[in-house]
């Protein structure tokens, strides 16, 4: 038994040490709002927040984060910050198909929480781990700069 | 031309129906064929939308719309949602012909019915080929006209005045003095009448809702995580399973050693088919475990030693042949001998995935008396087709749910993965969620052929072409998909766009020849024989240009004089880029313009030269004239969308074989373009009150050769065969 810390509950886990965080989220826990797409960290459409830094829940062993605050796309509505950023992703109608889309916001509301200061140069850093086949990639960029800008750490 | 394009396209869906059905011969026979089939009076007045209303007012069926006594609007649609946002812009067809608001109306999925659901464009039940909006464009709103109109006389009925009199507004019917109705309260009475013979659209210029950038219905969901795709369903009893089929086309299982794989945790079943073996487990990472702890040996069969190479070399020895003739216009001989000169070049395009980020994932539960899909397919009548021949099951026992797809790009035209995830839940009692691993979603997709163009054209004194001569030589998606050529022989998707170009010449002769790769299945992508095509001519004219001397924009508007619209979208797109100044040193610009899909498209790339072979993307605009736009919105995001698609194909993208087995299996082989490498897509959209055209795949069609002739503007070299990366040329 493994004890996990998913979106602020906790959970006993009976699952193997070396299943990845993904699996256990998706299949165990019934999370479906992360998604598989690659399973080598490549397209980051499992991007979870591992104690608020954005990790690729597919090649985590999830006996590494026991432990650990674990957030997952279900576990961020209630934040200020993450409801701009899904108001955002809304105006300027980011999504096409949607499927990477939980992973996009994910490493989005990362870099929004974590700096101080962004721009373009810092979107490609903290987004090009996310692909999108869709290529939403302009309209990722225009949300991420108008919430930038809303709270005032928008610096070009 | 348009005409002309949609008799074109008629008349190949019409083939490819009967060969459609000549390849379920063998596996089913009969239920699936009603595009060609007689149709019932009353079943053609409900597949236009004519009848809808009334019947579902009666008790609940109609093709596409059903209003509810609480006034809530079902709209069924005939159309996946994979991201292109159809569902929202049908919602606002209907939504506008019914006076309703968006937020009235749930979107259903319509089930596998080709009488009702058939696009008249493609001739079957389906989404694909940028059809959606131009087909459902005069149905579903017709579907909404007549609602409103039967509801807006009951009421008139129930105030005993004219109809003419009451007008619809808001989900409510409102009388001559004041009075008002909601729809809900009409419906019984409404449901009594005949329908009306004379339904009457709106004119353009009273539209409120359709033209307006309305948002998405799908998307809230999205950003929440609360959207379900198929990958995310679960089902009571259902366990999971994932496969692995021969890595060579063709090849079959010898023998399997399970015994350490039925040792993972978790792991309930191992079923062994022929080409395939699955394993079933409790949950994913199980299965992918027992997957790779199989020792599975395989008898690879013929494909196994074929390389790219091979492939390269028959359709080199392939282009220099003379193929099925798919027309002939003029005496091209004649010209090319009185021509001052003559100008050929061969143009390649590899093989492509089409690797949506969902994986191929399909829920099925297979019982003695049904069989339940829950899929997301572009496809549902191919579904239940194939469900029905796997189980022998009749048709109607099998059951199909339609849900969004996690990107398609054509991946799931394709039913193999559904085929397959019966077969396996065939034999177990339970229900079971296929899901394949991202190696096996890349290494047996079916795949954009391979293909060579040879173009050969007759130039007169001026630089101009007088007529060319165009060879296309590649595998048919056709044949493989439908089960032989039509008995032309001549592919009619690979020659579209190159037997009707856009340029004006009194000659042209343009060959199929068809020459199968055979190692690996070929089919759709986004957009397939109009892209191969707009290609190589778009090459070709941007050499003939650059050879006679000319500036290629002024160039192509020459050849264009008949074509009012192209000169239109050339213009606007001259003045968004300032085509006239000067171009800065290390740079240069590419153009390519095509009628793709119904629509108009141009596209202009801007590079600058990184050192010799760095390739920076400084401008990418597009203009597209797509007629009646129903979201504007929703045609920017797939302009925008699909020109970038395009573009990392052109770039980076490439399917290898060595020992007849697929070499890229995940994405850091498959190279996809990234936010850090992405350029903003600049759309303008020309103002139109034309016919409505298809976006889904236009700007895809056009990326291609703009940006290998701005490579050739930039660096002074014609690279002919894409992808660029293959020339040495990197992103900087």
């Amino acid at each position: 038994m493994l004890t996990l810390n998913v979106n602020g509950t906790t959970h006993q886990v009976d699952v193997p040490g070396d299943m990845p965080l993904l699996w256990v989220i998706r299949d165990i826990l019934k999370l479906t709002g992360t998604k598989f797409g690659c399973g080598i960290a490549q397209c980051g459409a499992c991007t979870v927040h591992m104690d608020g830094k954005p990790v690729r829940s597919c090649v985590l062993p999830v006996q590494s984060v026991a432990g650990q605050e674990i957030t997952t796309i279900e576990g961020i509505s209630e934040k200020p910050l993450a409801r701009k950023v899904q108001r955002a992703w809304l105006d300027h109608e980011v999504a096409q198909c949607g499927y990477c889309q939980s992973g996009q916001i994910m490493s989005a509301l990362a870099l929004l929480n974590d700096q101080t200061s962004i721009n373009d140069h810092a979107i490609d850093l903290a987004m090009a781990g996310n692909l999108c086949r869709c290529a939403t990639y302009t309209r990722i960029r225009e949300a991420i700069k108008d919430v930038s800008e809303s709270v005032g750490v928008w610096q070009p | 031309m348009k005409d002309q394009q949609v008799k074109l396209e008629m008349a190949s869906r019409r083939r490819f129906l009967k060969g459609i059905s000549a390849a379920l011969g063998g596996l089913v026979v009969g239920a699936w064929l009603p595009p060609m089939a007689p149709k019932s009076a009353a079943a053609e007045a409900v597949a236009q939308g004519k009848a809808s209303l009334g019947d579902s007012l009666a008790d609940g069926f109609g093709a596409f719309v059903r209003v509810g006594h609480d006034g809530r609007v079902a709209l069924i649609s005939p159309k996946a949602e994979m991201g292109q946002g159809i569902q929202t812009g049908i919602a606002m067809m209907v939504a506008e012909e019914l006076e309703v608001g968006l937020d009235q109306i749930d979107i259903q999925e319509a089930p596998p019915n080709a009488e009702l659901y058939t696009d008249a464009l493609l001739q079957f039940q389906a989404t694909g080929g940028s059809t959606s909006t131009r087909y459902t464009w005069e149905p579903l709103r017709r579907a909404g006209a007549t609602a409103r109109m039967l509801l807006v006389r009951a009421a008139a009925s129930v105030w005993e005045t004219d109809s003419n009199l009451c007008h619809a507004r808001d989900g409510k019917v409102f009388g001559p003095t004041g009075q008002k109705i909601s729809y809900g309260d009409l419906v019984d009475l409404a449901a009594t009448y005949a329908l009306p013979d004379d339904v009457i659209l709106k004119r353009p210029e009273d539209f409120h809702l359709i033209g307006t950038p309305a948002t998405r219905l799908d998307t809230p969901t999205k950003v929440n995580g609360q959207a379900k795709f198929t990958i995310d369903l679960d089902m009571p009893g259902m366990l999971i399973t994932s496969a692995r089929a021969c890595p060579v086309y063709g090849g079959k299982v010898r023998q399997v050693d399970d015994k350490a794989a039925r040792r993972v945790p978790g792991v309930r079943d191992i079923v062994i088919l022929e080409d395939v073996v699955a394993v079933t487990a409790t949950n994913t990472w199980a299965c992918f475990q027992g997957l790779k702890a199989l020792n599975i040996e395989w008898d690879y069969g013929a494909n196994s030693k074929i390389d790219s190479a091979v492939v390269d070399q028959k359709l080199q020895d392939a282009i220099q042949r003379d193929g099925v003739v798919a027309t002939e216009k003029g005496a091209i001989d004649a010209s090319l001998q009185a021509a001052s000169s003559k100008f050929e070049a061969v143009y390649e395009q590899p093989f492509l995935s089409r690797s949506p980020l969902e994986p191929m994932s399909c829920v099925v539960h297979v019982r003695d008396d049904g069989c339940d899909l829950w899929v997301g397919t572009q496809v549902p009548g191919f579904a239940q087709q194939t469900a029905a021949a796997v189980t022998g099951l009749k048709p109607e026992q099998v059951k199909v749910h339609n849900q969004w797809i996690g990107g398609a790009f054509g991946r799931r035209l394709d039913f193999d993965f559904i085929t397959q995830a019966v077969r396996i839940a065939s034999k177990v009692s339970y229900p079971v969620k296929l899901t394949w691993s991202r190696e096996e979603d890349m290494t047996h997709d079916l795949y954009r052929p391979q293909y060579a163009d040879r173009m050969t054209a007759a130039v007169n004194g001026e630089g101009f072409p007088v007529g060319w001569q165009h060879r296309i030589a590649g595998g048919s998606i056709f044949a493989r998909y439908v089960g032989s050529l039509p008995a032309s022989g001549v592919d009619p998707d690979a020659v579209e766009v190159a037997v009707d170009p856009i340029y004006k010449l009194d000659s042209l002769k343009v060959h199929f020849i068809r020459e199968e790769p055979e190692v690996v299945p070929v089919s759709w992508w986004r957009g397939v024989g109009v892209l191969r095509s707009t290609f190589a001519i778009e090459c070709f004219v941007d050499e003939l240009a650059h050879n006679a001397g000319k500036d290629p924009l002024s160039y192509r508007k020459t050849l264009l004089a008949h074509k009012p619209r192209v000169l239109t979208a050339l213009d606007l797109l001259a003045s968004k880029v300032a085509w006239d100044s000067p171009v800065p040193r290390g740079r240069g610009r590419g153009l390519a313009v095509g009628e793709v899909f119904g629509s108009i498209v141009v596209t202009m790339v801007e590079l600058s030269a990184i050192g010799e072979k760095g390739v920076r993307i400084e401008r990418l605009v597009t203009v597209v004239d797509c007629g009646l736009v129903t979201n504007p919105t929703s045609v920017k995001a797939q302009m925008e969308g699909g020109t970038l698609f395009g573009l990392s194909a052109a770039l980076f993208n490439e399917i290898d074989i060595k020992g007849g087995q697929v070499q890229q299996e995940n994405f850091h082989a498959y190279r996809q373009l990234r936010i850090s490498e992405a350029p903003p897509v600049e759309v303008h959209i020309v103002p139109s009150a034309e016919a409505p055209g298809g976006v889904g795949e236009a700007g895809t069609a056009l990326i291609g050769p703009a940006l290998l002739n701005a490579v050739n503007a930039t660096f002074g070299d014609r690279v002919r065969r894409l992808p660029l990366v293959r020339s040495g040329y990197f992103i900087a």
